[in-house]
């Protein structure tokens, strides 16, 4: 009886095909998004995690204010100063390497080339902290980031997008006003986490920075590298103390200021991806309900108008549960068909999303689970209603009906 | 099977049994009293046409013998049994497993096949598949069919629609026909040949049929003629020579 109430509603379903696959976009739509950004919101958090992981596990980042993300104070905290930098150098073991990381995005021009690039003011340790080589030229001599000349080594990307097949090495490049010579060029190291380049940037001597660009002599973030075989945890504490101390932090006050290790910020990014997936799929959700809505709405027109075909079968003897279980039956498919569709939508979605993200794809199947019960559920509930409408009609009234 | 005629009917337990059935639709002022309080005795076996203008009260009657109506007041006996105690479940299943209904407009499920249809009762009675199929196949014939089994209803013809909801409406071997102007939407042709067909259920099968019409000919092949005025039966007499059918031919269309 019950696989003869299936073949019914299938048989009903295909006879009206395309008002069926209406009722259901919603239920697709819905389902699909949700689905589509479990899948990306987890293909990120994976991005985020293996990125942070090249990083490498000595290293340190730090930070003014509180913190990172949504809550961070970093705006209104003090900066660092250069001598930050070398006191943590010199005065905390373990440190094998200590940099300032000045960042600003500018026009890059070479002839009629141009090119936006994120500027990066620094020392050497830089590529000691990054782990990044001069693939082509050399690195700063001391003596440049003494003096804060103007001379600049270029990522990848930027070389390849205003040399093309050219050797940089010895020609002049323009950042808006500053003229300045490219003495070498970068390994290749491809996108990060939210398909950001990294190779999209351009080296300069910090002290060229500061005077030339910021105009001020603020550090705003410092990269520390800790000696292989030193307790990280250690050389972590270490900076703290030394900060806390050279910013006159009283003993009662909080940090202004933040040292993350690599495990730290992997949580904290991928924190903050949990949040907006979390947001986006709560979107999601309510679209899934206004889906529900929608088979509802369907499902009384179509009770309506199958008003004589109810009124047959109740004449001919079938009982109102039976009328019942029919249209709740045909309710739920409906909305089971729309959530197997919204899946399969969503993880094509997924996948492509994943594909220009430059992501791994990384299906959820637990979610994918619940989005397939939470559609038979939809079924179930706004399939009721209409359901017990029908099941109840009185047979004459129906059989009259037009 | 012998043929039980009208003639000894008094002698057995009616199947239907009504007594002082009232039938008021509405309240007060606007109230429409259909049926007036009539007794009628049905027994197995009959052919009886019942008969009267428009707003006789025969259509009411017809729904409460065909248990989709309840009575205001009186009782309604179906073999016995109380029907006026019946919930709607019960009367389903008084429906499903003793009732067979042909109406003047077929009622037959549109995009679904003369067999589909056919299937249906047996559906509901939770008859198996392969099972029901045969059966199904078997009236489709028994009403010269046997060749249009996968037709829709909107590619068969009139007479031919009804052959189907007869086909239907025999397919849960019911107690008892329940005809409602059966010939209503025929032509002359097609209307006897429906009514051939009826009266062959009756005469070999010794189906008890309750048919309504208006058409003094479709009557005609009634044992048993029941003439309602006014929520009242009228008149209530034998029909000493009904019509009798033609010897079955197969597969006339």
């Amino acid at each position: 009886m019950f696989t003869e109430t299936v073949r019914q509603a299938f048989q009903a379903i295909i006879r009206n095909a395309m008002r069926s696959f209406l009722t259901i976009l919603g239920v697709i739509i819905g389902v699909a998004a949700v689905i589509t950004m479990v899948t990306i919101g987890q293909g990120s958090t994976d991005q985020i995690e293996s990125d942070v992981s090249k990083l490498g596990t000595n290293l340190l980042i730090v930070r003014p204010g509180a913190g990172m993300g949504p809550r961070s104070s970093g705006r209104s905290a003090p900066r660092f100063t250069l001598k930050d930098v070398e006191a943590i150098k010199e005065q905390i073991p373990g440190v094998i390497a200590a940099t300032p990381a000045n960042t600003s995005s500018m026009t890059v021009i070479y002839g009629n080339e141009n090119h936006q690039a994120t500027i990066t003011g620094v020392d050497n340790d830089f590529l000691i902290a990054r782990d990044w080589n001069v693939a082509l030229g050399r690195e700063f001599y001391e003596s440049e980031l003494r003096a804060g000349t103007a001379t600049c080594i270029l990522g990848e990307t930027v070389r390849k997008d205003l040399f093309g097949a050219g050797d940089p090495v010895g020609e002049t490049i323009r950042m808006e006003q500053i003229s300045c010579r490219v003495i070498g060029v970068l390994e290749a190291k491809g996108a990060s986490s939210f398909g950001q380049d990294q190779d999209d940037t351009v080296l300069i001597p910090i002290r060229t920075f500061l005077r030339r660009i910021a105009g001020n002599q603020d550090i705003s973030s410092m990269y520390v590298a800790v000696e292989p075989g030193y307790s990280t945890e250690k050389v972590q504490s270490a900076i703290e103390l030394l900060l806390r101390e050279r910013r006159r932090i009283s003993s009662g006050e909080e940090d202004n200021f933040s040292v993350m290790d690599t495990k730290e910020i992997t949580s904290m990014l991928t924190g903050i991806t949990a949040v907006m997936t979390g947001l986006l799929s709560a979107v999601a959700a309510v679209s899934l309900l206004v889906g529900g809505i929608g088979i509802m709405n369907i499902m009384l027109v179509s009770v309506t108008e199958r008003t004589r075909e109810i009124g047959i079968r109740l004449a001919i003897g079938a009982t109102e549960t039976q009328v019942l279980m029919q249209f709740l039956v045909e309710a739920v498919v409906l909305s089971l068909l729309g959530g197997l569709i919204g899946i399969l939508l969503g993880l094509g979605f997924g996948y492509i999303g994943s594909i220009y993200m430059k992501i791994p794809f990384a299906p959820d199947w637990t979610t994918t689970f619940l989005a397939f019960a939470f559609s038979a559920f939809i079924g179930i509930v706004f399939g009721y209603f209409p359901a017990r409408r029908a099941a109840r009609l009185d047979p004459i009234e129906a059989l009259r009906h037009e | 099977m012998t043929a039980p005629g009208a003639t000894d009917a008094a002698d057995r337990q009616p199947v239907i049994s009504l007594r002082g059935v009232t039938r008021v639709y509405g309240e007060g002022e606007a109230a429409v009293h259909a049926l007036r309080g009539i007794d009628l005795d049905i027994a197995p076996g009959e052919f009886v046409a019942i008969m009267g203008p428009s707003g006789s009260g025969k259509s009411t009657a017809m729904n409460i013998i065909g248990a989709l109506d309840t009575p205001t007041a009186g009782t309604y006996h179906f073999s016995g049994a109380d029907v006026g105690g019946f919930d709607r479940h019960q009367r389903s299943i008084l429906r499903r497993d003793y009732l067979g209904f042909v109406f003047q407009g077929f009622n037959l499920l549109a995009r679904t096949s003369a067999l589909d249809n056919v299937e249906l009762p047996l559906i509901y009675k939770g008859v198996s598949r392969a099972e029901r199929r045969a059966l199904a196949k078997a009236m489709l014939e028994r009403v010269g069919l046997g060749r249009r089994l996968d037709k829709e209803p909107s590619k068969l013809s009139g007479g031919e629609q009804q052959r189907v909801a007869i086909a239907r409406a025999i397919a849960s071997e019911p107690a008892v026909l329940l005809a409602d102007e059966p010939t209503g939407n025929l032509d002359t042709a097609r209307s006897q040949e429906i009514m051939e067909l009826i009266a062959r259920l009756n005469r070999e099968e010794g189906l008890t049929v309750i048919m309504v019409t208006h058409e003094p000919d479709m009557a005609e092949y009634a044992g048993r003629i029941v003439h309602f005025k006014d929520g009242l039966i009228e008149r209530d007499g034998m029909n000493g020579n009904p019509r009798a059918p033609a010897p079955e031919t197969a597969d006339v269309h």
